[in-house]
Formats: structure tokens, C-alpha cells, sequence
């Protein structure tokens, strides 16, 4: 396989969009082409990500509409699916064209309208990716799965429920804090001041989880030009190269052996690891998928960041901020930063892009400028997990 | 002729719950029980199954209660989703027949048992599916 690298990005502004889903991949994909320094027209196939657009604009295949409104002509442009996770295959799948050999230049990425569909709409648009003949009748929801995934983690390692509640806060404030420091993040300028107590006190959704314990539906886009690592200096001086990539498929619910321990992710992330020749201790940021806060905690301790059962103590001691031990989410996360389904992938890459170009909001830039970054992107109970590990330098 | 490879099928499973029957396959090859059915054994992937019926009995891993609702679930909160381990191996999702406002963390662990089914369907199910109920065995 050829070594693939990334060398232009683009992101909307994340939240409430007026604009159509065409229309947001677009203004996307055109600062990533305008990034990247080429013409739209050398783009030779076409990856996005798109989890429910049926539901949000009575649109699907977007991709070949996307490949029409840039003028792309009539490449092949594919619509990748994997709830949550659908900009991180896409961008996997688009990385495996261009390291086989069959493009030389791609636009990945991804885009969702999920706010469109309103809360109730969506949240059994979004239920859709649970099991939907077992987990289906049982009127089980995104937070309801998570809500019992944190009950399990505190019998499981002996934790008073209450006190997990206030751990799991510590990922929201975090988050939040450098969520309203993102001038594209949903909640930007929001809650950058959020309290434990805040997080506590918000309306149930799924018991134990409040409503600040979940990220919100968002609209946006995220896109990126990839290209062989053999021509990226052609277009740029900083290109970021893909050093490993890895997916995992889960099961229904039921099938699970732990809810706490998702065999999907650990096979994942250990296939990135090794694609990378990379191993935790050598990531220096991580962009998690926080869709709640049980969930970053949940994926710290199966990627391996931590030991079974210390990510929760970990992350209320500061040990995932900046300054600890792997600052974790510093973009805001899915929490601060909004959720469109189908593009958060993309977008998770192209935060990890400008920390590595130094280019990160104050307050949220790791310094040094990191040499390795790694993200984690789920889709559905643990369904679909994909990550992607990049680098500075080429492997 | 067209070969068949579900030996059970999952709307047999459902009229089975609505029976009060917990159905599922046990496998030839490694003795273990498969619930909710496939073509294949959960546990070793044979396809030596044959049906059994499991006792319904098992002990609560999880529940979560839901205050916020899909659309077309609003009548029924809060509601109880949880996922139970029965005793002869699998785990299944259903809903536990409690009080909510009761439904507290050291549930976990509670011996339960199949005590009925609920029945739900949406313009997008293909039809109305059955989950299992079940109440804890104080
Ligand atoms: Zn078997």
C-alpha cells in the first residue's frame, strides 16, 4: 500500500443551518480544495459520509449530487454509511483507494442536517442504528444505551452511581470549556464556565444521564482532500500523513459480552496501532467520541489510554485536559463542539490537522505542536468503529 | 429445491414471548444456547442448532429509564429498557415491568423473570415487533 496523506481541510460552522446538506458539503469541500491549492476538477473520486439525509431532506445519495454542485463531473462519488461513524469510513475507504494505487487525489468527509428533524424525530431517526427488531420494541434510545453502559461501569468497578455521575461531568466541562473556545463549535462562547453541579442538575434524558451529558444534534460539514504521500509536497508544505487506520463491527446489544469493554473498538484501535507501528503512549491528542460522557471514558480505557475501570478518575483529575497525561477532545468534542452524524469523523480529523499545523484556538493549541494524533469515531451501540491515526512525518 | 437456513425465525421468536415463551436454538457442536435466534450459533458459528425453550429466568445486567422519548413513544414514559443475562447463557433486551420513579442502581444484579411482552410498531419497524418483559423476583 502507497502512504496517503491529507493535504487540505474544510469545516462549516457547526449548529443551527439554514443551508441545504448539498450546500454545506460544498462550502466543505471547497475550503478543503482551496486548502489544498487544486482545481476542484483534479479530484478523481468522491467518499462521503451521510448517516440519515432521507430523513433530514427527503435526500439520499447525496454524494452524487455533492460530486454535481462542485462540478466534480462524473467521477465516481460514493455515500458511506456507518451511523455516527460514516465520515471515518469514508475517509478509511477513500485512504485504502489512494494507497492501492487506483487515485491519486480524493475529496473524504462528510456532512448531516440532524437538527432539521427536531428532538423527538430525531432521536428514533437516530435509534435506527440500535438493533431494530430486539432493541427497537423496547423503545431504547442513543443516551438509554449509554445510560446503561455507565450503570454497568460503576457496579463493575465498584463505584457509587453518584459518584461516577460527578466523573462523567468532569468530560462536559472539559469539553464544553473548549467547546466555547472553537469558533466553529456548536456551543461556541456557550459554556465555557459550565459547573459540575450544572451538569448534575439538567434534565434526565436516560437515567443516570442528564442532557449535559449528551452532545447536541448539529448541522455541518467537514471535507478533505487525501492524496499519495509520494506527490503531497507537490501542493503543500505541511501535508499530515494517515499512518494507520483500523474498523470494527459490533453486535446487537444482547450479543454483547460487556457493554464497558466493546470487543468493535478494541479490535479497531488495535488495528490502527499496528498499521502505525504506534502504540498510546506515543499519541499526543485524541479526539474521542464523547456522544456522551460515559462514552469517553468507555473509549479512553478500550483504545488503552488507560487501565480498566481509571478513566473515570483519570478524567475528573485532569489527566485528558491539556497539561495531563493525553489531552483528550481539546476541539470541544462531540459535547461542545456538536455532533452532525455524518460529517463528525471528518471533522475530528481536521481539528487533529490544525493542532498538528499549530493552527488550534488559543487555549485549546497543544504545545509543542503534537507529532501524532489519533481519532475514535462510533457509530450506532458500538456498531461501527473506525479510527485513524496521523502524523507529522511519513511512517 | 430452495434450502431454508433459519431454523428459527425471529417472528417465531416474537410469538413465542407473546406466549411467554423464551425461545431459542441450542447448538449441537458446542452445547450452548443462542437468544435472540440467527442462522448460526452466537457463541461457535455452527449450524447445527435445533430449537429449545429457555426458562425466562435471569438476572438483570442493566437498565437505564427514559425520560426523553422517540417520537412515537411519548405515551409510555418513563419506561424502562434493560438487558438481562438468562440463566442459560445469552443475554436479551426487553423492558422491566418496575416503578420508575423506584428503578435505582441496586436492581442490578436482581434475579428476574419473564412476566409478559410489549408490542411496538412505527410507519418505518416493517411492522410491529415483540420484546420480552420482565419483573424482578423479590
Ligand atoms: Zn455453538
Amino acid at each position: 500500500m502507497r502512504e496517503v496523506a491529507i493535504i487540505g481541510i474544510g469545516h462549516t460552522k457547526f449548529g443551527i443551518a439554514s443551508k441545504t446538506l448539498i450546500e454545506l458539503f460544498s462550502e466543505a469541500a471547497l475550503q478543503a480544495t482551496d486548502d489544498a491549492n487544486i482545481d476542484p476538477k483534479q479530484i478523481e473520486a468522491l467518499f462521503q459520509g451521510a448517516a440519515l439525509p432521507g430523513f433530514e431532506e427527503g435526500q439520499v445519495m447525496p454524494a452524487a449530487f455533492s460530486a454535481a454542485d462542485l462540478n466534480l463531473g462524473p467521477i465516481p462519488a460514493t455515500r458511506c454509511e456507518g451511523a455516527c461513524a460514516s465520515a471515518s469510513v469514508a475517509i478509511r475507504d477513500a485512504a485504502m483507494w489512494v494507497g492501492a494505487g487506483a487515485y491519486d487525489l480524493v475529496l473524504a468527509g462528510g456532512v448531516e442536517k440532524a437538527s432539521t428533524m427536531g428532538v423527538s424525530f430525531a432521536t428514533r431517526t437516530f435509534a435506527m442504528a440500535c438493533h431494530a427488531s430486539t432493541e427497537g420494541p423496547a423503545g431504547l434510545t442513543f443516551p438509554g444505551v449509554f445510560a446503561m453502559a455507565a450503570r454497568v461501569y460503576a457496579r463493575k468497578y465498584g463505584i457509587p452511581l453518584e459518584k461516577l455521575r460527578e466523573q462523567m461531568a468532569y468530560v462536559s466541562v472539559k469539553n464544553h470549556r473548549h467547546g466555547a473556545l472553537n469558533p466553529l463549535a456548536h456551543f461556541y462562547k456557550k459554556y465555557g464556565a459550565l459547573k459540575i453541579e450544572e451538569v448534575l442538575n439538567s434534565r434526565l434524558v436516560a437515567d443516570p444521564l442528564t442532557l449535559m451529558d449528551c452532545c447536541p444534534f448539529s448541522d455541518g460539514a467537514s471535507a478533505l482532500v487525501l492524496c499519495a504521500a509520494e506527490v503531497a509536497r507537490k501542493y503543500t508544505d505541511d501535508p499530515v500523513y494517515i499512518l494507520g487506520t483500523g474498523q470494527g463491527s459490533g453486535t446487537p446489544l444482547s450479543k454483547m459480552e460487556d457493554l464497558t469493554k466493546p470487543v468493535s473498538r478494541i479490535r479497531s484501535a488495535r488495528a490502527a496501532f499496528k498499521q502505525a507501528d504506534l502504540s498510546p503512549e506515543d499519541i499526543d491528542m485524541v479526539e474521542i467520541h464523547d456522544c456522551f460522557t460515559i462514552a469517553e471514558l468507555i473509549a479512553l480505557e478500550s483504545i488503552g489510554f488507560f487501565t480498566w475501570g481509571e478513566a473515570a478518575e483519570a478524567t475528573a483529575t485532569g489527566q485528558t485536559d491539556l497539561g495531563g497525561k493525553i489531552p483528550v477532545n481539546m476541539s470541544g468534542g462531540l459535547i461542545g463542539k456538536g455532533h452532525p452524524i455524518g460529517a463528525t469523523g471528518a471533522s475530528q480529523i481536521y481539528w487533529l490537522v490544525k493542532q498538528m499545523r499549530g493552527e488550534a484556538p488559543n487555549g485549546n493549541q497543544i504545545n509543542p505542536v503534537p507529532e501524532y494524533g489519533m481519532t475514535d469515531t462510533l457509530g450506532g451501540d458500538f456498531g461501527t468503529l473506525c479510527h485513524i491515526i496521523l502524523g507529522r512525518s511519513k511512517r | 429445491m430452495y434450502k431454508e437456513y433459519t431454523i428459527l425465525t425471529h417472528a417465531d421468536y416474537e410469538n413465542g414471548i407473546k406466549e411467554r415463551k423464551l425461545l431459542g436454538l441450542k447448538c449441537r457442536a458446542c452445547t450452548r444456547i443462542t437468544c435472540p435466534p440467527m442462522p448460526v450459533c452466537q457463541w461457535c458459528g455452527s449450524r447445527d442448532l435445533e430449537r429449545t425453550e429457555l426458562s425466562g429466568e435471569g438476572e438483570l445486567i442493566t437498565f437505564t429509564v427514559i425520560r426523553v422519548p422517540p417520537e412515537g413513544f411519548e405515551a409510555e414514559v418513563p419506561y424502562i429498557p434493560c438487558l438481562v443475562r438468562t440463566k442459560e447463557g445469552p443475554s436479551v433486551v426487553g423492558r422491566l415491568d418496575h416503578d420508575a420513579e423506584r428503578a435505582t442502581q441496586d436492581l442490578l444484579g436482581k434475579p428476574v423473570k419473564l412476566n409478559g411482552s410489549f408490542t411496538k410498531g412505527d410507519k418505518f419497524s416493517g411492522g410491529p415487533h415483540t420484546c420480552p418483559v420482565f419483573g424482578v423476583r423479590e
